[in-house]
């Protein structure tokens, strides 16, 4: 593989303790992201995304959820047995996310620049710093620039219910910006933005990305908005990793039969109608399918798929993907 | 509704509804006070004590294990009393709720359904005129006016406690209007009726039966009060808010007269505030 | 040409607010025909949401005509025949939102069916005929929408739409809260339905590549007026408001033969102004790139460029 790997998940597993019973949600994942990488994470409602990029900031909440097993290390260090402090520094300094909800993401009753400032001010305690009033200000005046805000002076004394989704969105980019040096992560940053403002604000974040050589995990169920943006991209099922690729091999030639049912369950711009969906549905994460868990839906399963999940098997350059059609090769 | 699903529904919120031991311990001193009362002629010492009975023998003697609360200065058993006590305060509040409930939700329903027309200005101008004399003034006053007993106190709380009833069930009924599944009604041509009872109602019981637990013991407190200045229930009833002022006279000496009776009063209070908090878990999200 | 079925002329709905008038929907005409699909797309705030409610009476409109088959249906659900709402039916954008959360699904399918007076035993016969035509299992009867999917509560929205066998259906977004593979099977059945229960529709979304696939005809609005309404093929193929443009080219696509479709890279700048604070002269000019003096004076007229494409736009109308 190229350079070092800001973040390594090596077969990690989360269960979650509910009425019901236990859910086995993460099912194996890996995933890993290279410094300054652009890596997307694509898959469907409910098939774990979110609780697997939470895990890395060990920000899920627990209980319900419990780690089971595997190890989740970021920057070569193991999340999992951080202490307390040392977490608080990590999400200090190192990390920061972007939600899907920009209204939620900020606080109603402080104006956006106090939200912005403390972040800087935190960052600053973290790294070690001292520093001012006006050098907050200076700094977030500055912030708000880069993420194309007119009028920064102005908005700093506004609150979040005055400004529109679009720049909630971006004001939240900015608070992201302001900390994340090394790992920016982005749950569905555009989902709940009109199209002409998803673009905006897409754009905006890979210039940013760009510029700084930040990693970034961009988490999308649309799948045409990652292709713009990202490097490399991992496609997740029901709570693993089903393939993954550099973008151009993935969209054009996608292996896993679960990518293809997907893509080709995306309308076309192109007209011609929609082709049927996958068959069956997600699966109930309290009694999971064993083996690999799209083999109910999957036309292609064997008997042993129902037996063990398949491996990541290694499939031209970079290309891998979890699928016993692919390992003779 | 098959028994099967009504079984799993009834496991799921005990579930929800015993996360919390607290909420166990309130749901535990609510039924002992509720078998109490129905059973009081069982389970104190001496029944007879608990109206009009004198005994100067034995008057005013402190707590003891003939007499575990001591008695009053007719020589009466403190606990008996008590016991008695919580009869008249359950009935109190049951028939208090029972009565001010039902218009109070029914003007809440309808005036947030109609929201923003004069139906809607017409009825929240009156709860809010009820609203805005503090409780306790409002209920002096029909109590002062009327003979003073414990029908009256009744009725004195029972005016003021509906408008509570009407504001609350207004906020939710007025934003479950907005629901798709209220408009969707309206498009099939549904009666206002069916909208109301069908599609609203079912969905402000949770909020309804939350607030009824947690006002019994709130309505108790008012009885209570009312009948400490001498305004509610009249000696020899045994009544916690009576006890509590009769005896009231002979603190510090004799201290235990006012403080068992007031001790269950918060007893009391503090058991239906937990199971209240443990009915709201039990009903939130689902 | 085939028969219209919903024909609105001149419509506008404003609301009054603490900030002022919202112009939500203002001054709009369309026609809807017999057995099509009439697409409804444009941005949040647009009014679209706005235009289907009013429509199905839910608002009032505050001037201008609705007509169903001829007749005028310009007032508001209460005061509606009961006939009529047997005709007209509408599917919701949120199906958690639109079940009841404490009635059965067999409850909330059999309402439309009881208000029209259907007998009791006949109605639960017809409920299970529904379950079957969204394919879901008979034993949903006694649940709870709580306890089933996203998806399965969108079919179950949709069989209760179609329980009294209307002959028109708004979908206000209909699968815009559910993922892709899903999506594609509950628009499959819509279709379906169309076809073999003669229905016409009022489909409105925010997602154009599946407008592309499901719409006869598209009508884009933009701040509650229509800028370019045109048969599908044409409007996909030849776009001619700078809106329609700029639309068009932000949707993110996945494949190359989509990109190709898409018109040349219109940058997308500026954000939707508020509804209380509409520019002068023609809405969009802040956020087009080919405005001129006029567009800041006058409001553009609806222009039709060739049959059945209408472009409300200056560059067009000399």
């Amino acid at each position: 593989m190229m350079s070092e790997m800001i973040v390594d998940i090596r077969d990690l597993y989360v269960n979650f303790n509910i009425y019901e019973g236990v859910t086995r949600v993460l099912n194996g994942v890996n995933f890993r992201v290279a410094k300054g990488e652009k890596v997307g994470l694509i898959g469907e409602a409910g098939c774990g995304k979110t609780t697997t990029v939470k895990s890395i900031m060990k920000i899920l909440q627990m209980p319900p959820a419990e780690v089971m097993g595997g190890e989740i290390y970021l920057e070569g260090l193991d999340v999992l047995k951080m202490s307390q402090r040392d977490l608080q520094m990590m999400r200090r300094k190192t990390v920061s996310m972007i939600f899907q909800d920009p209204t939620a993401a900020l606080n109603p009753v402080f104006k956006v620049g106090d939200q912005i400032g403390d972040i800087i001010k935190y960052n600053q305690l973290a790294l070690g710093n001292k520093i001012s009033k006006e050098e907050i200000h200076e700094k977030t005046v500055q912030v708000l620039k880069e993420v194309q805000m007119p009028d920064p002076e102005r908005l700093m004394n506004s609150y979040p219910i005055q400004l529109s989704g679009g720049m909630r969105q971006r004001i939240s980019i900015a608070m992201a910006l302001v900390s994340a040096t090394n790992l920016l992560i982005a749950d569905e940053p555009g989902t709940n933005l009109d199209v002409t403002i998803q673009d905006q604000v897409l754009r905006l974040l890979g210039d940013l990305v760009e510029d700084r050589g930040t990693s970034i995990i961009l988490i999308s169920h649309a799948l045409g908005a990652v292709k713009g943006l990202v490097d490399r991209v991992y496609v997740m099922y029901a709570g693993s990793m089903v393939e993954a690729a550099n973008t151009e091999d993935l969209f054009s030639d996608p292996l896993h039969p679960y990518t293809k049912a997907l893509f080709k369950a995306v309308p076309k711009l192109t007209g011609g109608g929609i082709p049927m969906g996958i068959p069956g549905r997600i699966p109930n994460y309290l009694s999971p399918p064993t083996g690999c868990r799209f083999n109910p839906r999957c036309s292609h399963a064997k008997p042993e798929c129902r037996e063990n999940a398949p491996p990541f098997y290694q499939v031209g350059d970079g290309h891998e993907v979890a699928c016993y059609l692919y390992g003779g090769q | 509704m098959n028994t099967e699903l009504m079984k799993e529904r009834w496991r799921r919120n005990w579930y929800k509804f015993s996360r919390n031991p607290l909420s166990i311990l309130g749901l535990a001193v609510v039924l002992a006070i509720i078998l109490i009362a129905i059973f009081a002629d069982f389970f104190a010492p001496y029944p007879e004590h608990a109206f009009v009975f004198v005994d100067f023998k034995n008057a005013k003697r402190p707590p003891c294990w003939q007499y575990l609360c001591g008695t009053d200065m007719a020589g009466r058993d403190i606990l008996s009393r008590i016991f008695f006590g919580f009869r008249y305060s359950l009935v109190m509040a049951v028939s208090v709720l029972s009565v001010a409930t039902p218009p109070g939700v029914l003007l809440g329903l309808v005036a947030g359904y109609m929201r923003d027309t004069w139906v809607d200005i017409a009825i929240m101008r009156v709860a809010d005129v009820f609203l805005s004399v503090p409780s306790m003034v409002l209920a002096l006053a029909v109590c002062s006016m009327l003979e003073p007993t414990l029908y009256n106190a009744m009725l004195a709380v029972t005016v003021m406690w509906w408008p509570w009833y009407t504001r609350l069930v207004y906020g939710a009924a007025s934003s479950i209007k907005n629901e798709y599944f209220v408009q969707a009604a309206e498009v099939t041509g549904a009666s206002t009726f069916h909208i109301l009872f069908g599609e609203i109602f079912p969905n402000c019981l949770s909020t309804i039966f939350t607030k009824m637990t947690l006002d019994v013991g709130w309505v108790i407190l008012i009885g209570s009060t009312l009948s400490f200045v001498g305004l509610g229930a009249q000696p020899p009833t045994p009544d916690l808010g009576t006890m509590v002022s009769d005896g009231s006279k002979y603190i510090p000496a004799q201290w235990w007269i006012s403080l068992f009776p007031a001790l269950f009063i918060v007893v009391i209070i503090l058991g239906f505030n937990l199971l209240g908090d443990g009915v709201r878990d039990m009903l939130a999200g689902d | 040409m085939s028969k219209e079925i919903v024909v609105v002329k001149d419509l506008k709905k404003w609301f009054d607010t603490d900030e002022g008038i919202v112009r939500a929907v203002d001054d709009i005409s369309f026609t809807i025909n017999e057995g099509e699909t009439f697409g409804l797309v444009g941005e949040s705030g647009s009014g679209k949401s706005t235009t289907a409610y009013t429509l199905m009476g839910i608002y009032t409109p505050t001037a201008g005509e609705i007509s169903y088959k001829g007749m005028d249906i310009s007032m508001g659900i209460k005061q509606r025949p009961l006939s009529l709402k047997k005709e007209m039916q509408m599917v919701f954008q949120d199906p958690g939102s639109s079940l009841n959360p404490k009635r059965s699904i067999e409850q909330i399918i059999e309402l439309p069916l009881q208000v029209h007076g259907i007998a009791k035993d006949e109605r639960r016969k017809r409920v299970i005929e529904l379950l079957q035509m969204v394919e879901l299992p008979e034993d949903y009867l006694d649940r709870q929408p709580t306890k089933i999917g996203g998806g399965e509560k969108q079919m179950v929205a949709i069989a209760r739409a179609l329980a009294t066998n209307p002959t028109f259906v708004t979908l206000d977004e209909p699968t815009s809260a559910l993922d892709v593979s899903m999506q594609a099977k509950i628009i499959n059945k819509l279709i379906e339905f169309q076809e073999t229960l003669d229905l016409s529709y009022l489909f409105i979304t925010h997602n154009l590549s599946l407008m592309r696939n499901v719409a006869t005809r598209v009508g884009i609005m933009y701040l509650g007026k229509l800028c370019e309404v045109a048969p599908t093929g044409t409007f996909f193929s030849k776009p001619l408001h700078p809106y329609t443009k700029m639309l068009l080219s932000s949707i993110p696509v996945i494949t190359r033969e989509e990109e190709a479709v898409k018109p040349d890279k219109v940058v997308s700048m500026g954000e939707i102004p508020s509804p209380v604070n509409v520019p002068s002269g023609c809405y969009f000019h802040p956020r087009c790139n080919e405005c001129t003096e006029r567009c800041k004076r006058e409001d553009p007229p609806m222009v039709e460029v060739e049959p059945g494409h209408f472009v409300k736009c200056h560059t067009l109308s000399e």
